[in-house]
Formats: C-alpha cells, sequence, structure tokens
C-alpha cells in the first residue's frame, strides 16, 4: 500500500485528512443509496415475477385458443381476418426518478376506446375460436405492458445496484484504509520530526551552557 | 408518441396484430438480429421477442440494456420455449444480491 511516494509534511496531511473525510461521507451515502435501492428492488423483482407467471400462462392459453382458431380455418382466411387491425395502441413514455435510476412509466392509448371493438373481421366466415382467441390476447395485453416497464425497470435496478455495490466496496476495503495508513504514516513521521528537534535542541542547549560556564551536568 | 413490436416465428406472434402491436414475422437468427437492429432504430418503445429468438440474441439484446428504450422482453411463443424470460429475471437477481434469494425456493422442489 506504501508503494506511491508520501510526502510527510503538513500541507499533504491536511489535504488527506479532508479527503478521508469526503470518503467517508461518500461511503456513507453510497451505502445507504445501496440498500434503498436493493430494498425497492426486492419488492419490484417480486411483483416482477408474478407479473411474468401470470403472463406467461396467459400467452400460453391464447397462443392454445390461436392453434385451435387456425385448425378450424384455412391460413388464408386467417390471414385476411387479421389483415387490417382495428386496434392501434399508442404509448407514451415518462420516466420516474428512482434513487437516480431512471426508470420508464409507460402510459397507453388504445385507439379505439370500447374494447369490445377489436374484431378487425365480419363474424360470418371465421370460427368463434378466432374471437376467443383475440379477446384472450386483447385481456393480456395491460399485463403485458405493465411486464415490460417492470422488467425494464428491475434490469436498469439490477445493473445501478452492481454499480454502487462496487463504488461502495472499492470506498470501504481500498480508499479508505490507504487514506487512513498514509494519514498514520505522515502524523508519526512529524512526530518523529518534531521529536528530533527537540533533542537536538536540547543537545545544542547543553553545549552551549558548557562553553559559557564550564558548566557539567 | 412510442409503438410496440412484436418479433418472433410468424405462428407465434400473427394473433398480436390483431390488438394493435406491429407484427414482425422472422425465419431465422440472422433475419431477427436485422430486424431487430432495425426496430431499435425507429420509434419503438416495447420490443416483444419470443424465448426461442431471445435465447440465440443474448448478446444482441444485452447491448440494450442499460438504455431506458427500448424494453425489450422475452415472451412464450407456440413452439421452442425455453424458460429465457424467467431466468432473465432470475439473473437481475443475481447481479443485484449476488446470489439467487427469489427462486430458491423453487428449485430446490424440482
Amino acid at each position: 500500500m506504501a508503494s506511491t511516494q508520501i510526502n510527510p509534511t503538513r500541507m499533504e496531511l491536511t489535504r488527506l485528512k479532508r479527503k478521508l473525510v469526503t470518503a467517508r461521507r461518500g461511503h456513507k451515502l453510497l451505502k445507504d443509496k445501496r440498500d434503498e435501492l436493493m430494498r425497492q428492488f426486492l419488492d419490484m423483482v417480486r411483483e416482477n415475477k408474478a407479473l411474468r407467471e401470470r403472463v406467461e400462462k396467459n400467452i400460453a392459453d391464447a397462443n392454445k385458443n390461436f392453434v385451435l382458431a387456425s385448425a378450424s380455418a384455412s391460413v388464408e382466411v386467417l390471414k385476411v381476418a387479421l389483415m387490417a387491425p382495428k386496434q392501434q395502441v399508442s404509448l407514451s413514455c415518462s420516466k420516474r426518478n428512482v434513487m437516480s435510476v431512471e426508470i420508464p412509466v409507460f402510459e397507453t392509448k388504445m385507439k379505439t376506446s370500447d374494447a369490445n371493438d377489436i374484431y378487425s373481421y365480419g363474424f360470418a366466415f371465421t370460427s368463434s375460436d378466432l374471437d376467443d382467441a383475440v379477446k384472450s390476447l386483447a385481456d393480456i395485453l395491460p399485463d403485458m405492458l405493465l411486464l415490460a416497464q417492470k422488467e425494464k425497470s428491475c434490469q436498469m435496478m439490477a445493473q445501478e445496484i452492481e454499480k454502487t455495490r462496487r463504488r461502495v466496496n472499492a470506498l470501504e476495503h481500498v480508499m479508505i484504509p490507504d487514506l487512513e495508513y498514509k494519514i498514520k504514516y505522515i502524523s508519526m513521521k512529524l512526530d518523529e520530526n518534531e521529536r528530533s528537534t527537540q533533542v537536538r535542541l536540547m543537545k545544542v542547549k547543553d553545549m552551549m551552557l558548557k562553553r559559557a560556564h564550564n558548566y557539567h551536568y | 408518441m412510442y409503438k410496440i413490436a412484436v418479433i418472433g416465428d410468424y405462428d407465434s406472434i400473427y394473433g398480436f396484430a390483431a390488438v394493435g402491436l406491429d407484427t414482425f414475422p422472422v425465419k431465422d437468427h440472422t433475419q431477427a438480429v436485422k430486424q431487430l437492429r432495425q426496430l431499435v432504430g425507429e420509434n419503438y418503445a416495447i420490443i416483444y421477442i419470443t424465448e426461442a429468438l431471445a435465447g440465440d440474441l443474448t448478446q444482441e439484446l444485452d447491448r440494450y440494456s442499460s438504455d431506458m428504450l427500448p424494453a425489450i422482453v422475452p415472451i412464450p411463443g407456440v413452439y421452442g420455449n425455453t424458460g429465457a424470460g424467467m431466468a432473465n429475471v432470475k439473473r437481475f437477481v443475481e447481479q443485484a444480491v449476488g446470489s439467487d434469494i427469489i427462486f430458491n425456493n423453487e428449485n430446490q422442489t424440482k
């Protein structure tokens, strides 16, 4: 740790002491940030997991419905039926700041306001299976959007936590011990200098007394 | 205003067109990469991608992980589900906490 040259001066000492105070404060702040981020992350990731389980299950069900629908209708009929979608989702995105991590908040707007007005085809030539399939998919759409938001947030928070933890550790295990060592080294050196000056002065005093009065202790 | 895209094999995603998402059927890996890059450049805030494809594209997806947009979310398709979506969530926990504390109990029972 003492690989770098340290200047044992008073100026250097004050500089290092100031640096240590800053490092300690930074360490405390970052530690708080990490703890708070972790708390929020754990809540968020639990929600994320529950949501994903639900969405995956529902998508699997919807896929089953689509398979059924395609079994009773030819590919062409299906393609024609779904060719011109009625529904159009537009998304606006705002940011939310969680402990300096900017996570997205999605807001959706559907083109058709009526939730039942999503079938882009006449009912004459398609089976009811297709209606069910489209309905099941429309039902899970809000969950899917929420999942996207949650999952992105979790991803970004996980990255931020990792970064913050590294910083905390670097301060705790490298920066602060290093600074403490340097401060100790300088103050020891300065004390030592002071003592040697004192001894020298005493010695000089002795010599002067001796010369003046031929005086012996 | 942003849009939402779905990438995957045709059978898995054609239904999403009915509910107002933009679907982009792709056949193979290279086509998927190309399509994904194109969509990222456009105005898409959320890109859903089938797990079967997402498994191949991990490197590609990681490139966008630190940006706020787009959010790329794996979803199960009709076939070739790998559980990549859940594995992803698990990975977040491992990255943040250092070890997996959310999925622990499930792995023991399995």
